[in-house]
């Protein structure tokens, strides 16, 4: 009663060598029946799947065979569902590493990509306070070292890092941008060298749209033997990842961004790195001895995988990652290149709106933040929500980078393989009405 | 346009909101708040301004930047206190934020919000509330050290 093996979806959707066209667009919109919601009597245009993505039937349906014929704890017990939901669960641990180019003792559950960054900033301050014994001595950190982030990052890989910074005594850096939205490269150059020993990037900002170039990051790192911690939750989604190949030490992401539950992300960690880092959370499912003094624990991925796991989302996930796969990621990455030029294009044709990040023609994430003048982005988003468009306002969890290109705020539309051509049509019509409306015309 | 968004954003939002009044921190001033909206990171700086007695508010001065929701409430919020003891500052801040969360069930009390009645159709929605509270919780805040 494997789920599965009943999972449909590969046959559904034969993977295609062709490019992803929109009559199969259309189909795949079948597979997300929130997507023919009306909002506010229009059709939905969702084009916030930056902030969470929607999810296909096959992942609520895998979820829920889960819960109706195998739900048990796992790693512990011994009756025949507790052995069945160990094996899934760790059928889905196989799935996901594979998908990232990842062993399957490298690949650590987590609540989501948050966790997973402070997985590994605790790791190194435990092994800074001397926990972990030799083995983990090469993560010490401490007055005089440097940890090296970009002016770019989401608060998750930014936040934790001030705080080990702070409990080490270490100094946070950060490397610059430049105005058109990539990093200050002779910034990376100057600033990773004999002091750093962690170097934490995003691999796509959330904001920009900017793809780092993280092979030349890797490099400059290796060079002087810093750790290289990459957020990876806007690529994992978007492109074809191969983290060994990518040579990134650590690396997180976050299950809600790739079709998948909300509750459930992942570390990769090399093994070698996994095997000698210090536990972060401690507790039971982590230990093999535990007297009243002290406890030895499990090796990876266990160790880090402390008290009941997240079992039904996680095999959620795995069946978002069959979802994707039997599309191809590297499908999905084309279409939402060509849709996210016709929104950086269309945007950048509507008098007032400033796009923030690489400009039509440079390879982007299939996003787009933008300043509309005159206007403030909650007033923008409310006034494209009343035409059934979602789309992200704020800050986006990333205020440094606001404040680098001097703005508060930002409007921000995100696409997923479900969005059409109309929905940035509608969506460009609408941002063109927007000034207007306001009286930021006059 | 829905009906629904233009009586979200009524005219006389919009004009204040293009025309704030009071926008400007005054010297002087008995008490200060800073508010943040950590879902947009807008800031509002609001000054109570004490009469020749000290024992009434004269005027309230605001700064700051935000969506046309937060800036028209400041500058209506402004409109509203002048001249008032510190207790019926207090009353027409419980008299707002009874119309602010009655999720569309209120009109507001006229008589002791003016103009500022015009918010009330942001009581609908959710997302905005803190939008046009912020100059109000902070003139609440600044009101507690507010020491006739």
């Amino acid at each position: 009663m494997s789920v599965q093996e009943q999972l449909p979806d590969v046959r559904q959707h034969p993977k295609s060598v062709e490019p992803l066209g929109l009559a199969e667009v259309e189909r795949l919109r079948a597979d997300f029946p929130i997507l023919a919601e009306r909002v506010n009597g229009h059709p939905l245009s969702y084009l916030d799947s930056a902030a969470t993505s929607q999810r296909p039937l096959h992942v609520l349906d895998a979820e829920r065979e889960f819960l109706l014929q195998a739900n048990a704890a796992v790693h512990r017990g011994a009756h025949t569902l507790a052995a069945e939901a160990t094996e899934q669960f760790e059928a889905a641990r196989a799935t996901v590493a594979r998908f990232v180019g990842a062993q399957v003792n490298e690949l650590v559950w987590t609540s989501n990509a948050t966790e997973a960054l402070n997985l590994v900033a605790y790791g190194i301050s435990n092994a800074s306070l001397g926990r972990g014994g030799a083995a983990a001595a090469p993560f010490r950190i401490g007055p005089g070292d440097e940890i090296v982030v970009t002016e770019m990052e989401h608060h998750a890989n930014l936040v934790p890092w001030q705080e080990l910074a702070a409990r080490t005594g270490a100094t946070l850096r950060a490397i610059g941008l430049a105005d058109d939205g990539t990093l200050r490269m002779d910034d990376a150059v100057e600033m990773i060298g004999e002091r750093t020993r962690l170097v934490c990037v995003t691999a796509a900002s959330n904001v920009l749209g900017t793809i780092n170039p993280v092979e030349e990051i890797v490099a400059l790192a290796a060079a002087v033997s810093a750790i290289v911690v990459l957020d990876a939750c806007q690529s994992v989604p978007h492109r074809a990842t191969d983290f060994a190949a990518l040579g990134v030490d650590f690396a997180a992401f976050s299950g809600h961004k790739m079709l998948g539950p909300t509750g459930i992300g992942a570390l990769y960690g090399r093994a070698e790195l996994l095997a000698a880092l210090p536990p972060f959370l401690t507790g039971g499912s982590m230990i093999t001895t535990v007297t009243l003094q002290e406890a030895e624990y499990l090796p990876p991925p266990q160790r880090f995988e402390a008290g009941t796991q997240r079992v039904s989302q996680a095999i959620a996930l795995a069946a978002a990652v069959r979802y994707l796969d039997s599309v191809g990621v590297e499908r999905i990455h084309e279409w939402e290149r060509s849709l996210g030029q016709r929104l950086v294009v269309g945007l950048e044709g509507i008098a007032g709106v400033r796009v923030l990040g690489p400009q039509s023609g440079i390879d982007r994430a299939g996003l787009v933040a933008f300043e509309v003048d005159g206007v403030h982005s909650h007033d923008v988003g409310q006034f494209l929500d009343d035409r059934g468009i979602a789309v992200r306002v704020g800050h986006h969890c990333a205020q440094p980078l606001h404040r680098r290109y001097r703005i508060t705020s930002s409007t921000r539309a995100s696409l997923y393989l479900y969005n059409t051509p109309d929905e940035v049509d509608a969506f460009l019509d609408s941002v063109h009405d927007v000034r207007a409306f306001f009286g930021a015309d006059r | 346009m829905s009906s629904e968004l233009e009586s979200l954003y009524r005219e006389v939002i919009l004009d204040h909101s293009r025309r704030p009044h009071g926008r400007g921190l005054v010297d002087g001033g008995a008490a200060e708040s800073r508010q943040v909206n950590p879902m947009c990171g807008d800031e509002l700086t609001v000054r109570l301004h004490p009469d020749a007695t000290c024992t009434r508010i004269a005027s309230v001065s605001w700064t700051g930047h935000g969506c046309a929701i937060s800036q028209a409430s400041a500058s209506l919020l402004h409109d509203v206190m002048l001249d008032l003891e510190p207790n019926e500052v207090a009353a027409r801040i419980a008299a707002f934020r009874e119309m602010i969360r009655s999720r569309g069930q209120s009109a507001g009390d006229e008589e002791l919000l003016g103009d500022a009645v015009s918010l009330a159709g942001v009581s609908r929605y959710v997302a905005r509330i803190k939008c046009a509270s912020l100059a109000w919780v902070a003139v609440e805040d600044a009101l507690q050290r507010f020491e006739p």
